[in-house]
């Protein structure tokens, strides 16, 4: 980075941060730059869905999005998932199931998968499309990806429900 | 004990351990290159030709060299010209020396021109904007046919243009690579035969897609020696071909290999690394080139495009009397693998049919078109297209069930090729009897799971929407015999535990896992106890990387080897501190037991904590190479019902069936992975994925969204089979897992469109278009 003026205000993974920015950043290179660096370059078309990040709880392609559209609002990134200690849950079926291969999509793939569960009340299989399609995995055919999925989804299910929030993809991304 | 009996009693090979860095990658920790990258690196760009064919009249970089942030620009008037090979392969290469790190004359859109390195990627980019280029065009050569004619455009007129092992080479031809070979006699075994066949098939460009595109950083480490992190499957090779480029010593120069994201093939090539160690050098800052997604698919290396004449006699009786493969490909504008991979399409699928004769030629072109590089399947992905089309094509002739056909033709254990020895890498082949082959049981189960006695014949098949079943054998090999090599080292901490150092480049695929099981087995101990580290060329001894199917079968062999010596010394210890001969004591559960006297025993944290610290002390450390005979075939049978809509051309893959004999499945959920990962590979490759080139050769749908890979809502029913056999030959049995798969879905694909509507297409992707076409064609012969 070079000299700049420019600042941009948000909530990264709870905590709230000001950040120098340019108006022509784009909000993964400032992540990634700020290391955040979980949240991985892919294609920088908004296509592969490496570089997913919640937007107020909505999967985003951080590629895509400057960072300061990103003001005032709440930016989660894998890092806020879940650690050697205590990993998250879908991150723990995706290790047993044999489900990360090279790994590189992998926290995209979390990232959506949170906001399904999130977002979501019922899983049927068409909605978690729904959430995962913009995230692109060449190593494993996605098999055993929708296997720790699966299982992740109807754990969660079978536990006593909170009051619905929201229903049919609204938190898929756009 | 003979080692069949011993595979009953494994440990800690065939069980499905957790791989090793899943959590870390899944938990998102620094794992690749770019992860690395100090804050303050220049970005490096290039800037790349327009044109497919063209010479650069004047290229004025001095604009740029003052633009803001920018520290360096390369081109060809400040590096050194010294043609070489960006294929990592053996040394000396079977391709040729035909590129330089920059050149007076670009050779397809995509080819590099001048690089910068600036303080941001916006002042690189700009700088680019600011270097001035004027070509001359030359006429472009788009296809095979304008490659080969006479008087054609010659694409490689630089004399320094060579092949550095004697093999045919003839650039003023484009001709890249030559091979010939034929046994038996094809003309008298035609004249045998009671049906003959000439067809011709077409298979596409394709690009890898790994999600990590192409990195690579380089940095001066406070020695002065350049230290490279790369996203490469072949680190030794890296170090080998940039020291060249760069005309350092190899010594100067330091590989390391973090987590990659991704392979197949694509980064077994040294395509940035020679730039950033320049940078680094001129720079004396840390610099990182890292591709976008368009410069991946136009410059990144591709799958070999492939035109292949496939002649054969069949008697009544289903004997295959002669067979004449003739198989054409379009390197690209660079020559790399040129020889090996039409190779690979005689040696990797011609031995899979008993035949007595058989006649292989393969030839191998420049075009002004991207280039092809090594993609998992290599060769046989493209012949087996054509193979097995064929044969379904011979056994509907003979009016036998196209299963049955190839049950009563295909290779069986204890049986040799006469192609194995007459087809090597720019060599002769390696005799080779086959070893373990349950390939007829792949075939029994993968009939059983699509249900494959319920199969009709298209002719009676109507209505909109029809459904066909089709199948497809297959084998690839297990590492590149007498010319690959992989070692590994293994020593031991107070603990207990191990560092396993291996040369193997695991690029996604689960090999360090796999490796830490094998050297755990042999040594008697748990997986968990193995602190693996892969690919550094400073630290770790050598192997020539992550391709050929060679990782689990070759490198995994010198790790059971260093392991074995590894052993031996703690025996020995182990005998000295129990005060036993080393002949009574023996190794088990992570300790060395009396043989006489089970109270008696030391464990091998006890022991190294004696040898590193109290009598007779030394390191514990075993090591070893190894080299291979033999590359013995994972087989495999692959079958597929779809339902083709015979208005749209659209194909629905309804059910596949990958099955595979890959030996003793070292770790079966990463043989699972590893199989079901291809197989999608290839039936995307089958369905979707091509390359469309501009008139001006200039690819097209350079994106994701326009070059489609199959998403999770893409993903069709597949279930994958594990058949088990025992290589004698690999360690604990294994053999290779990771290629064969890719090459099933098109010939299933366009064998199944064929039973559900007699439309037979021999080429793909088996796009709607395509499809719709070849059902009218059907119908309007009816």
């Amino acid at each position: 980075m070079t000299k700049t003026n420019h600042t941009v205000n948000f909530t990264i993974n709870g905590e709230k941060k000001t950040f120098a920015t340019r108006p022509d950043e784009k909000l993964l290179t400032l992540l990634r730059r700020e290391g955040y660096r979980g949240t991985k370059y892919g294609c920088g078309q908004g296509t592969c869905g490496a570089c997913t990040v919640l937007l107020d709880g909505r999967a985003t392609y951080a590629c895509l999005l400057y960072s300061m559209q990103a003001e005032g609002r709440e930016v989660r990134t894998i890092e806020s998932v879940g650690t050697f200690d205590k990993p998250g849950e879908f991150q723990k079926e995706l290790v047993a199931a044999g489900a990360v291969q090279c790994g590189y999509c992998i926290p995209g793939m979390v990232m959506s998968a949170t906001a399904l569960m999130e977002t979501e009340e019922v899983f049927e299989d068409e909605i978690v499309k729904e959430y995962m399609d913009g995230n692109l995995c060449r190593c494993t055919g996605y098999e055993k990806i929708w296997v720790a999925l699966r299982k992740t989804l109807d754990k969660q299910a079978a536990q006593p429900k909170p009051a619905a929030k929201k229903t049919s993809a609204k938190g898929a991304r756009k | 004990m003979n080692r069949h009996e011993k595979a009953k009693n494994f440990k800690q090979v065939n069980t499905s351990v957790t791989k090793i860095d899943a959590l870390q990658l899944a938990l998102g920790k620094d794992s690749y290159v770019a992860d690395f990258v100090p804050n303050n690196a220049l970005i490096v760009k290039m800037l790349w030709s327009p044109h497919a064919h063209a010479r650069i009249k004047k290229l004025d970089v001095s604009k740029a060299e003052k633009m803001p942030g920018v520290k360096a620009v390369l081109w060809y008037g400040n590096v050194p010209r010294i043609a070489h090979c960006t294929a990592g392969q053996g040394f000396p290469e079977p391709s040729p020396y035909d590129t330089f790190m920059f050149d007076k004359k670009v050779r397809f859109v995509g080819d590099r021109v001048a690089a910068v390195a600036a303080e941001t990627e916006e002042q690189a980019l700009a700088a680019l904007e600011a270097i001035k280029v004027e070509y001359e065009l030359l006429k472009p050569v788009f296809s095979l046919d304008e490659a080969m004619a006479p008087g054609a455009p010659v694409i490689h007129d630089e004399a320094e243009a060579h092949v550095p092992i004697p093999i045919p080479y003839e650039p003023k031809k484009n001709l890249v690579a030559h091979v010939a070979c034929e046994a038996g006699s094809f003309e008298k075994g035609l004249k045998e035969a009671d049906f003959k066949f000439d067809q011709t098939y077409e298979t596409p460009y394709a690009q890898h897609c790994p999600i990590e595109p192409y990195t690579s950083m380089a940095q001066l480490a406070p020695s002065g020696r350049i230290h490279i992190t790369t996203s490469t499957q072949v680190p030794f090779h890296c170090r080998r071909i940039v020291a060249k480029t760069l005309d350092v010593p190899v010594q100067k120069i330091r590989v390391v290999k973090p987590r990659i994201g991704g392979g197949f093939g694509c980064k077994q090539e040294v395509l940035l690394d020679d730039v950033t160690a320049m940078f680094a050098l001129r720079t004396g800052r840390a610099c990182l080139w890292q591709f976008n997604r368009e410069e991946t698919f136009r410059t990144g290396r591709t799958r070999h495009p492939f035109r292949i004449r496939l002649q054969a006699g069949v008697k009544k009786d289903g004997t295959i009397t002669a067979i004449n493969m003739d198989c054409i490909n379009n390197t690209g504008a660079y020559g790399g693998h040129g020889l090996t991979v039409v190779s690979c399409a005689g040696s990797k699928v011609l031995p899979l049919y008993h035949c007595e004769n058989i006649k292989f030629d393969g030839k191998s072109y420049y075009t002004n078109l991207p280039v092809g590089g090594a993609y998992r399947g290599f060769g046989a992905t493209q012949a087996f297209f054509a193979m097995e089309s064929l044969m379904d094509q011979m056994a509907e002739a003979i009016g036998m069930d196209p299963m049955k056909f190839r049950q009563l033709n295909h290779i069986r254990e204890g049986e040799g090729s006469p192609i194995f020895a007459a087809l090597g890498e720019g060599r002769e082949g390696t005799p080779m009897t086959v070893g373990s082959n349950a390939l007829a049981e792949c075939i029994v189960q993968g009939a059983e799971a699509i249900n494959w006695k319920d199969r009709k014949d298209w002719r009676g098949k109507t209505g909109r929407y029809r459904r066909g079943i089709g199948m497809a054998c297959l084998m690839q090999g297990s590492s590149i015999p007498d010319i690959d090599m992989g070692a590994a080292s293994i020593k031991i901490n107070e603990d207990g535990s191990f560092n396993l150092l291996v040369g193997a480049t695991d690029l996604g695929t689960g090999s360090d896992t796999v490796l830490a099981q094998i050297a755990a087995e042999e040594l008697e101990t748990a997986t968990d106890k193995m602190i693996v580290y892969s690919s550094d060329t400073d630290l770790t001894p050598f192997d020539v990387g992550a391709y050929a199917s060679s990782t689990t079968y070759l490198s995994g062999e010198a790790v059971r080897k260093a392991a074995a010596d590894a052993k031996r010394q703690i025996l020995a210890t182990g005998a000295e501190m129990l005060g036993l001969p080393v002949a009574e004591v023996f190794c088990e559960d992570a300790a060395v037991h009396s043989k006489k006297d089970e109270k008696k025993k030391v464990t091998y944290s006890d022991i190294a904590n004696y040898a590193l610290y109290q009598k007779n002390q030394y390191q514990i450390i075993g090591t070893a190479s190894h080299i291979t005979k033999k590359s013995p075939p994972p087989f495999a049978a692959h079958f597929a019902e779809i339902e083709v809509d015979t208005w749209t051309g659209f194909i629905k893959v309804l059910n596949y069936v990958s099955t595979i004999d890959c030996g003793t499945a070292v770790n079966p959920a990463l043989a699972e992975g590893q199989t079901e990962g291809g197989t999608l590979n290839g039936i995307s490759y089958a369905l979707t994925e091509e390359y469309l080139f501009d008139k001006d050769g200039k690819m097209q749908n350079a994106s994701f969204a326009d070059y489609h890979i199959y998403s999770m809502r893409d993903r069709p029913p597949l279930r994958t089979i594990l058949v088990p056999s025992y290589e004698e030959t690999g360690p604990f049995g294994a053999k290779s897992v990771s290629e064969i798969c890719i090459n099933g879905a098109a010939p299933v694909f366009a064998n199944a469109l064929y039973n559900a509507t007699g439309a037979r297409l021999r080429e793909f992707p088996l796009t709607p278009e395509k499809v719709l076409k070849a059902i009218q064609a059907v119908n309007q012969k009816k």
